[in-house]
């Protein structure tokens, strides 16, 4: 028999709902594959009281008949960003070591109304700020796929947990690429949603008018039956968008009619691996040979992209991290000065120890080249162009949109890194986000799945593929992308642990 | 603006900057951040190959505007979960140096 932990959501809540095993069982199972592994370093903060007390607590409900919807008793990680009343916060910096919330964000809410079991909190680089999880307080994860490599980031330790079976699902974020390039450094998928179907309140802010909340998955359908929990309006985050929601479930259950499906020239041009660019292309073929149509477009507005996209990140993260001072939470030299006794010289002093002392040098980093581009005299040049060049972007979507009903491109240019191959050059660590970063200034969805493995330096290594829509197209990437693992089960490989 | 100019950040530049962002920097965070600052603003003023002259700034894209939440009264957060992890505080408040 297949190992309950290997299970999908689907697989999980079969196995629950016809009295094979509990949810205390599977959570058991899921936290063996979790301690097995402490190599591949996934958790911040394991939360395994809390998580055996909820299964417990799922398993009595059932036994009452009254389960509260099909995620109830089923085990899943959430990114460190969220917040998490009562269990610890970190964001991967040691900011907030010991930063325990006092309310749940609304997407941990919403999945423990319907039951779901919140396992721990899983690496990521501090604040969101990297590509690789590399830029974790807590040390980097490894990829199961070959210890030496990371395992893409931000969310990295969520996709981690799902590629060693540490769990049936998670929960990430994606900025500009968070969820999708580790989805596909992992072989597992990843939705970065429209921009405001799913509420952002409790999150961890990196950039407030990028940042979406999102499913990481074993399956694509599996991402459906998350995201039909956790999208939808939220009164306390005012971005968060009134437009209805669709049956994302349902839309993976049949094919699509017919779509074009739109090859962007710029997201398979040269600094894209060519290898990775013909798996992708292979995929493409395998839909079109399935009914869909193929069309070549052009965004060349992209090629600026990632400038437009980091200026934006850069100015965002120095505000949301202007909170912390030092005063309300996190690191603060106040806490050595109350229990020496001795009295900081300023207010400044304050802030700029705490923060110094508490931030990584990619954070300061990211804070100062925020700060230079809201600065007087380069606000206009940098953040201002960038505002504008934006607005290029929406529109260069919008017109590809008009040529394709989806479009279809690599997640990342390159194969998995070695660990520490470029964490020293923080540019090189920028373009590995070339391909995802420019889809969230535009705003629109992404879904990000397994398209193949490659063999290269003696290791087996996964590609990805998204699928890109227009805003609020998720139930027409699902039906695709399902339709896609119906015809290529590349994503039911696993790594060999 | 030159581009150029503003991409070559002085020492002074990085101090400016990181006086602004109150952080403290070490003598070596300055030395390399002078030099890395430089490399990846370098890269963000590639922009100025974009025609922006006839396009309007974007900051957000929900097409959303003046989001208010409805005058319903409610129970804010208590008082003892906002100080909760406040590093210094007394029953009702947080504690700081002195202002003036």
């Amino acid at each position: 028999m297949k190992a309950p932990n290997t299970f999908t959501i689907t697989e999980a809540a079969q196995w629950l709902a016809d009295g094979s095993g509990t949810s205390v069982e599977l959570t058991r199972f899921c936290l063996a594959a979790a301690k097995a592994q402490p190599e591949l370093n996934v958790f911040i903060t394991l939360a395994e009281a809390e998580a055996l007390a909820a299964a417990a607590a799922s398993d009595a409900r059932r036994a009452a008949g009254k389960s509260l919807s099909l995620l109830d008793g089923v085990p899943y990680v959430a990114k460190d960003s969220y917040c998490t009343a009562g269990i610890r916060t970190t964001a991967g910096s040691k900011m907030l070591d010991d930063f325990v919330p006092t309310y749940d964000a609304e997407v941990v809410a919403r999945l423990a109304a319907a039951g779901a079991v919140l396992l721990g909190k899983t690496n990521m680089d501090q604040f969101g700020h990297g590509g690789s999880t590399e830029n974790s307080g807590y040390g980097p994860s490894k990829n199961p796929w070959d210890k030496t490599r990371v395992p893409g980031g931000s969310s990295g330790g969520c996709a981690v947990a799902l590629a060693a079976n540490m769990c049936i699902f998670a929960i990430g974020e994606d900025t500009g690429g968070s969820i999708r390039q580790p989805a596909s450094f992992t072989n597992t998928t990843g939705l970065k949603v429209t921009y405001g179907r799913v509420s952002r309140w409790g999150s961890i802010a990196y950039a407030s008018s990028l940042d979406t909340m999102g499913p990481m998955t074993k399956s694509v359908e599996d991402a459906a039956l998350v995201l039909a929990v956790i999208a939808g309006h939220d009164a306390k985050d005012a971005t968060s968008s009134k437009q209805s929601t669709d049956d994302y479930v349902a839309a993976t259950h049949s094919d699509p009619s017919p779509l074009k499906i739109g090859l962007p020239i710029e997201f398979f041009a040269e600094g894209v691996d060519p290898e990775i660019a013909a798996k992708v292309k292979a995929a493409a073929q395998r839909l079109e040979a399935a009914g869909h149509t193929l069309v070549e477009v052009s965004i060349p507005v992209v090629a600026h992209a990632i400038s437009c996209y980091y200026i934006i990140a850069w100015a965002e993260a120095s505000s949301n991290l202007a909170r912390f001072d030092g005063i309300h939470f996190g690191h603060s030299i106040l806490k050595e000065a109350s229990r020496d006794g001795v009295e900081p010289a300023s207010l400044y002093e304050v802030y700029a120890a705490s923060r110094s002392a508490g931030f990584s040098a990619e954070t300061k980093r990211r804070i100062m080249l925020g700060t230079y581009v809201l600065s007087a005299g380069y606000y206009d040049a940098f953040y201002r162009k960038a505002l504008k060049v934006r607005t290029a972007i929406v529109r260069g979507f919008a017109e590809a949109f008009t040529q394709a009903d989806v479009l279809l491109t690599p997640v990342s240019p390159v194969l998995p890194f070695v660990i520490g191959e470029k964490s020293a050059d923080p540019l090189a660590m920028y373009m590995a986000d070339i391909l995802t970063a420019p889809i969230n200034p535009a705003g629109v969805p992404s879904l990000a799945l397994p398209a193949g493995l490659i063999e290269r330096a003696g290791v087996t290594l996964p590609v990805g593929m998204q699928l890109i829509g227009p805003q609020f197209a998720e139930s027409r990437l699902l039906a695709l992308g399902a339709q896609y693992q119906r015809l290529d089960p590349i994503y039911q490989q696993q790594p060999t642990l | 603006m030159e581009p150029t100019s503003a991409t070559n950040l002085t020492r002074d530049d990085v101090l400016h900057i990181a006086q602004l962002a109150r952080l403290t920097l070490t003598e070596a965070e300055v030395g390399t951040f002078q030099s890395e600052l430089s490399e990846v603003l370098g890269m963000a003023a590639a922009l100025d190959a974009v025609d922006t002259a006839n396009l309007p700034e974007t900051a957000q894209v929900t097409g959303q505007v003046n989001c208010v939440r409805d005058d319903v009264a409610d129970v804010p957060m208590p008082l003892e979960d906002a100080l909760a992890n406040a590093p210094m505080s007394d029953e009702h408040n947080f504690i700081v140096p002195a202002v003036l």
